[in-house]
């Protein structure tokens, strides 16, 4: 697996190791290096990037992919108030589950292809939104959300009056206060939880780059390019489409699990169909079927998020200042449709700009301004060239 | 017997608003051939051009009344509405009629607002894969659900049914039952009879107009249609604005049923995507069919028996019975062969 790496591949994933790692320093010039914000990059990268392993790859649209993340959420909390706190456990156990949890789904869902799998799997996300609400509230305590609790007294062995911990509790771990999930001791918030959530994006990122270059990476390329094709030639494309749906739900529920690790808390509206889109926009946004692009698309969201709604009337009033008092006004009363409440205003007109001008997404942005500079160079050395003859 | 009967009709009033939102998405997609995520918006933007006429009818002139004082001191205000000012009884009843009046006013603001859309952003997704037509009018629909939370807020805005309709009507003693048998909200009637008469004007305007023929015909086959010299893409246009108008108008009605807030139409788009799979892609007589279907069935998983029997079914049962039908017939139920196989 390592061996067959080529060189660019290393390359690349060097530089994303490097820059995944240093983030703390490279982005505080802009305001986002603080743990915080770098974690949701992580988890959200990580999100995208399962996503992408669908989408991207076979062109399947998903609409249903929160339930996924929202399964990993309710494991992860479960096993902090079952087994330990610790967290290995925890996000074994959510992985695994959302992975059982996409090959039922999948196994339904990809029956039908096109929009009738879009509208199946976001009927399934639905189905399982509503019965996180209702039904199920002895397990996901509906809306008020699952929580860990202080640690019941020893002997104690149903949950009324606090969290089992059947691990912690066997090796007699004294909790002080909150519960903070911890890896071996170490606490899971501030910069060890980023450091593990950016541990858990590089492996991630790994193992989807390894799967882009691999033979099966091709079958879903083909799959995508022509499966009328691949179907007439003998090849039964159905296991290879529910191995990807298992993977990029594998995915989702990791980024559900470091989401419930960095904040012990899980809520139904995690796997509403508007979360599920949110996912899709943060891959198309960077470049669907590209491996930096979710990464990128997830972080770029996740700051202006960050950045637009902190901004507030204030903010602005101060800003345009310098402008005279009536056009100060109408300017700010413009912009501010779009920051603070408004935010979801921008991203739902920054997405249809995306799909209708890029739909490469910010990558194939990225590569016609590389592509536009090297012209240009290239136009600028013949220009010297006639000047020289 | 009565409890089903009960549930019939519980089931109408919801099958309706689902059924005609149903109808436009069927229509737009038979004829563009474009999945549209903002047909729920329209719905929301009908019942909100409800929400701002009633808004308007109810400006009020503040007339300071110096004779009487209120317990603090102050002068008492004396609000009435511009309209009831200026028309008299003739505005008290617009004012009481506001819902029903707004339909009035949706119509052309829907049509216009329908083919601006489609003209404007649709028209350029022809050609692009169904996933960019899902993409892209998902964010137009974030787009105009958070223009609509601007300027009218987060919270639901309650709108009044007409003063006559106020009360429930006794179903149970026309059907020769006893009497307070089945009592059911007189709007909840109308609006299923309201429901009714549009999904007929529609049916009636594709099968017996010539434009309406034109249309069913470049339904079939677009290519040959326009060989013929007629320009079907501006009748397609129409057809979507058509669909939006319907849209529209199953918002402005539903207003006094459920007060609407900005995100209505998402939940109902959700429901409504399920209802057009369900009734099969492309088929009109199927969604109409499936909306109804699936609001009586929806209505009878809500009923306390079967809800002992199975906890929760009355949150999934539409989800749960699309699942089964796409599993089972994969075309709908009255879906025609060869439209969206993949």
């Amino acid at each position: 697996m390592f061996a067959k790496t080529a060189r660019g591949d290393w390359l690349l994933f060097a530089i994303f190791t490097a820059v995944v790692l240093a983030a703390p320093i490279l982005f505080a010039p802009i305001g986002a290096g603080y743990p915080d914000l770098l974690q949701k990059f992580a988890i959200y990268g990580l999100f995208a990037i399962g996503f992408n392993i669908l989408f991207g790859l076979t062109g399947y649209l998903s609409f249903g992919h929160a339930a996924f993340l929202g399964v990993g959420s309710y494991a992860t909390v479960w096993m902090f108030k079952l087994l330990s706190m610790n967290v290995l456990p925890a996000v074994v156990v959510s992985v695994v589950l959302a992975g059982l949890f996409a090959l039922l789904i999948g196994y339904v869902s990809l029956r039908r292809s096109g929009i009738y799998f879009s509208i199946l799997t976001l009927a399934f996300a639905e189905m399982s939104y509503k019965l996180a609400y209702s039904v199920l509230t002895p397990i996901t305590n509906g809306e008020t959300g699952l929580q860990v609790r202080n640690l019941a007294k020893a002997g104690v062995v149903n949950f009324q009056h606090g969290d089992l911990r059947i691990l912690d509790r066997a090796f007699g771990v004294v909790e002080h206060g909150v519960p903070m999930s911890n890896l071996f001791g170490i606490k899971m918030s501030g910069w060890p939880g980023f450091y593990f959530c950016a541990a858990a994006l590089i492996i991630g990122f790994f193992i989807a780059m390894r799967i882009s270059r691999s033979s099966f990476g091709m079958m879903l390329r083909a799959i995508k390019s022509n499966q009328n094709r691949l179907n007439y030639t003998g090849v039964n494309t159905r296991p290879y489409l529910l191995a990807a749906f298992v993977i990029s739900g594998m995915y989702a529920g990791m980024a559900g699990a470091l989401l419930a690790v960095t904040d012990p808390l899980a809520g139904a509206e995690r796997m509403q169909w508007t979360a599920s889109g949110e996912v899709v926009l943060m891959t198309i946004m960077g470049g669907a079927g590209t491996l930096l692009g979710p990464v990128l698309g997830a972080s770029v969201i996740k700051y202006f998020e960050n950045i637009f709604s902190a901004i507030n009337e204030n903010v602005l009033h101060q800003v345009f200042s310098w402008l005279p008092q009536g056009v100060q006004d109408v300017v700010v009363s413009i912009l501010s449709l779009f920051v603070g409440e408004g935010w979801h205003l921008t991203l739902g007109l920054l997405f249809m700009l995306i799909v209708i001008f890029l739909p490469g997404g910010l990558m194939e942005g990225l590569g016609r301004i590389v592509s536009l500079f090297k012209r240009g160079k290239a136009a600028s050395d013949a220009a010297q060239n006639g000047q020289e003859a | 017997m009565d409890a089903i009967l009960l549930q019939v009709l519980n089931g109408l009033d919801k099958g309706g608003a689902y059924a005609l939102i149903a109808l436009g998405l069927t229509l737009a997609f038979g004829t563009l051939g474009i999945v549209n995520f903002a047909h729920g918006a329209l719905f929301m933007l009908g019942a909100f051009t409800a929400v701002s006429f009633n808004k308007l009818l109810t400006l009020q002139k503040v007339v300071l009344d110096t004779a009487h004082k209120t317990p603090w001191g102050d002068p008492v205000e004396i609000r009435t509405p511009y309209v009831e000012a200026m028309f008299g009884d003739f505005g008290k009843f617009m004012v009481d009629w506001s819902v029903p009046l707004s339909i009035l006013v949706a119509i052309p603001v829907m049509l216009l607002i329908g083919v601006i859309m489609e003209r404007g952003l649709i028209r350029h997704f022809y050609r692009r894969p169904h996933a960019d037509q899902i993409l892209v009018t998902f964010g137009l629909a974030i787009v105009l659900q958070e223009i609509v939370k601007h300027f009218f807020g987060a919270n639901p805005i309650p709108q009044p049914a007409p003063h006559i309709f106020a009360g429930s009507a006794d179903v149970g003693a026309w059907l020769g039952l006893a009497k307070g048998t089945i009592v059911y909200p007189w709007w909840r009637l109308i609006y299923f009879a309201f429901s009714a008469v549009v999904i007929a004007a529609v049916f009636a305007f594709l099968q017996l107009t010539t434009f309406g023929m034109v249309v069913r015909a470049g339904m079939r086959d677009r290519e040959t249609v326009g060989l013929l010299g007629i320009n079907i893409q501006r009748r397609f246009t129409i057809v979507f604005g058509l669909a939006a108008v319907v849209a529209g108008l199953a918002g402005v009605m539903y207003t006094p049923i459920l007060p609407p807030n900005y995100h209505i139409g998402m939940e109902f788009l959700v429901l409504s995507f399920v209802v057009v799979v369900v009734g099969g892609m492309g088929s009109l007589g199927g969604a109409v069919a499936a909306g109804f279907l699936l609001g009586i069935l929806q209505s009878f998983a809500s009923m306390n028996e079967i809800k002992s029997l199975a906890p929760g079914i009355d949150q999934i049962i539409i989800y749960l019975v699309a699942v089964i039908i796409l599993l089972v017939r994969p075309r709908g139920l009255m879906g025609r062969k060869g439209v969206m196989e993949d």
